[in-house]
């Protein structure tokens, strides 16, 4: 029994000496950059965990200033913002009638959507199908190809939940009168609110975070969003670590916020139909 | 009730045309333009038959070696990230104190820009001043301090570590989730039988997270062969072409107007995926019910 015990603690004390070394390994780059960021020119040739001489709030308006972030701000806001909300329109519209339709045709257009999810997009001819449809270099374009990546793991992700919604709801709508669109927009939208959710926020995340459309189709700076204007101060300022990581900081923010708010729709989400059930 | 009525096909066009046009017709059209010399510099194209692909496949012009980097990237990675990502989850997954910082802690990385990942971390791995080896050299171990990124011997090797250290906390969440989904009474039933930590794991939790592990492994092998943004940042294919994959040289030979070449790579790795992607596509819509 005594040594029964010992080894429980010892086991319990292994794991949470893993977990908190895991989690350093994790908090010691988050403070570096933290730190980082508050420091003054001289100090920050590179990050180093020093506490700064003084707390410099002063780079963070210089970095906004100097690297145009408001705009590439509302840019980031305004690609990743529209293109969520067509996602996840579109998606949820095509993941009701492929869940509900179960014909054999229907089937296969889902495989075929779902397929998007694996396939790598081919860069150089997509360049050539944005210049004829003159969609190169514009907001709108970045939108609809932000738009076209996201669909299919939001189509894959809402289809689950639409067949746990009883389509003996739908026969009672359409006995009282509703029409095709209206079924689909009072009855089933609201009911798919969750899944909606997840696969909206976890639309937004990605969309923030994605650099290479941008630096394929967006040619002019005032167009960039954050992830680009990240990478050009960067490119600008190499050794003002301050600044890089100030710019950093403002880049991460929304998307932490978002982590920090809906983590249990992220987690979720991404844990879909990876766990049986 | 009429299905075709009710249910009309018209509400997954949006999604089919927008999903067709930026994602399937490049693809395709990529795979014609593979058997031509298209290129910036020459304004007609002209039928050039295999010759993009014979270039690639006899090892001519490194073509082949970024395959190969991307592949060794997808193995290494993917299994790095798999088995510490177990290790962690059947660490994490119960008995710890503050286990939901813990959990938020390590999941941190995968929400954040992966471009963002890759610039901090070419100032921690600095030779000079960096962070890492300023700290190995404080503690005495200026052996293990390295040129990481610089030195053409271990700069993948670095690439690499740095992506598993992004991706652990993903992989580890998931199969937490799937751990915990595991019925209790399997545990019990076990312990009944007197079986130790080790064969509980082996004969329970192992053989419960098989469609867990097969779809984490399968989004590790998606992100694998896709990989950019984080050798971007890291090396952009650097010292020389050591650590180039096929979407970073893509992109290298797309400036430098070499649009055939970049598209018969691109083409490669769609053909291959189009038919692997199948069975993968098969592995993450899999929801069998257990019990």
């Amino acid at each position: 029994m005594g040594s029964r015990s010992r080894n429980k603690l010892i086991v319990s004390i292994l794991k949470n000496l893993l977990a908190w070394s895991a989690a350093l390994m994790i908090l010691v780059p988050v403070a570096l950059i933290i730190l980082t960021a508050f420091k003054g020119s001289s100090e920050s040739l590179t990050m180093s965990l020093g506490l700064p001489k003084e707390w410099n709030w002063s780079n963070f308006a210089t970095v906004i200033e100097k690297g145009k972030l408001v705009r590439s701000f509302l840019n980031s806001l305004l690609y990743a913002g529209c293109s969520t909300l067509l996602t996840v329109f579109l998606a949820s519209m095509a993941a009701y009638v492929f869940s509900r339709r179960r014909s054999k045709g229907m089937g296969a257009i889902y495989m075929y959507i779902v397929l998007g999810m694996v396939i790598p997009v081919n860069y150089v001819t997509l360049t050539k199908i944005m210049q004829v449809t003159r969609l190169n270099n514009t907001w709108y374009g970045i939108i609809l190809l932000y738009t076209a990546m996201q669909l299919p793991f939001s189509v894959f992700l809402i289809y689950g939940f639409v067949s746990k919604i009883p389509t003996e709801l739908d026969e009672a709508a359409i006995l009282d009168g509703c029409s095709p669109i209206q079924l689909y927009l009072r009855v089933i939208f609201p009911m798919l609110k969750s899944a909606v959710i997840t696969s909206g926020v976890l639309c937004f995340l990605n969309t923030w975070n994605e650099f290479i459309m941008p630096l394929y189709f967006l040619h002019s700076s005032e167009k960039w969003p954050m992830t680009l204007a990240v990478y050009n101060f960067f490119g600008q300022y190499e050794m003002s670590w301050n600044l890089i990581c100030a710019d950093v900081i403002l880049t991460c923010l929304p998307v932490v916020v978002l982590y920090i708010a809906c983590q249990k729709y992220i987690v979720g989400g991404q844990t879909e139909g990876a766990v049986k059930g | 009730m009429n299905k075709a009525k009710t249910y009309p096909w018209y509400f997954a066009a949006g999604a089919i045309l927008i999903y067709t046009l930026f994602s399937v017709v490049p693809g395709l059209i990529g795979i014609g333009y593979s058997f031509t010399d298209w290129s910036a510099y020459t304004k007609e194209l002209h039928f050039v038959g295999l010759d993009n692909f014979i270039s690639v496949f006899s090892g001519k012009g490194d073509y082949l070696h970024y395959i190969t980097n991307t592949l060794l990237f997808t193995l290494v990675t993917t299994v790095c990230k798999t088995v510490l990502g177990l290790l962690f989850a059947v660490a994490l997954s119960e008995g710890i104190k503050f286990k939901n910082f813990h959990r938020g802690v390590m999941y941190l990385p995968s929400v954040l820009p992966i471009l963002v990942t890759g610039l901090t971390f070419t100032s921690i791995l600095n030779p000079k001043i960096g962070f890492l080896n300023t700290f190995l050299r404080a503690i005495g171990l200026d052996g293990l301090a390295q040129r990481w990124l610089v030195d053409p011997k271990i700069a993948f090797g670095s690439v690499m570590a740095v992506d598993i250290w992004r991706g652990v906390g993903y992989i580890m969440t998931m199969l937490i989730v799937g751990i915990l989904a595991i019925p209790r009474v399997y545990y019990e039933a076990v312990a009944v039988d007197g079986a130790n930590a080790w064969q509980r794991f082996r004969y329970v939790t192992l053989p419960m997270l098989r469609q867990t592990l097969a779809v984490t492994i399968v989004l590790n092998v998606i992100y694998g062969l896709k990989v950019f943004d984080m050798v971007y940042a890291l090396t952009n294919g650097g010292p020389g072409h050591r650590t180039e994959v096929m979407y970073t040289a893509v992109f290298k030979m797309m400036s430098k107007g070499l649009y055939a070449e970049g598209t018969t790579i691109s083409s490669i790795m769609f053909i291959f995926m189009a038919f692997a992607g199948f069975f993968m596509v098969k592995i993450l819509t899999k929801n069998e019910v257990v019990e």
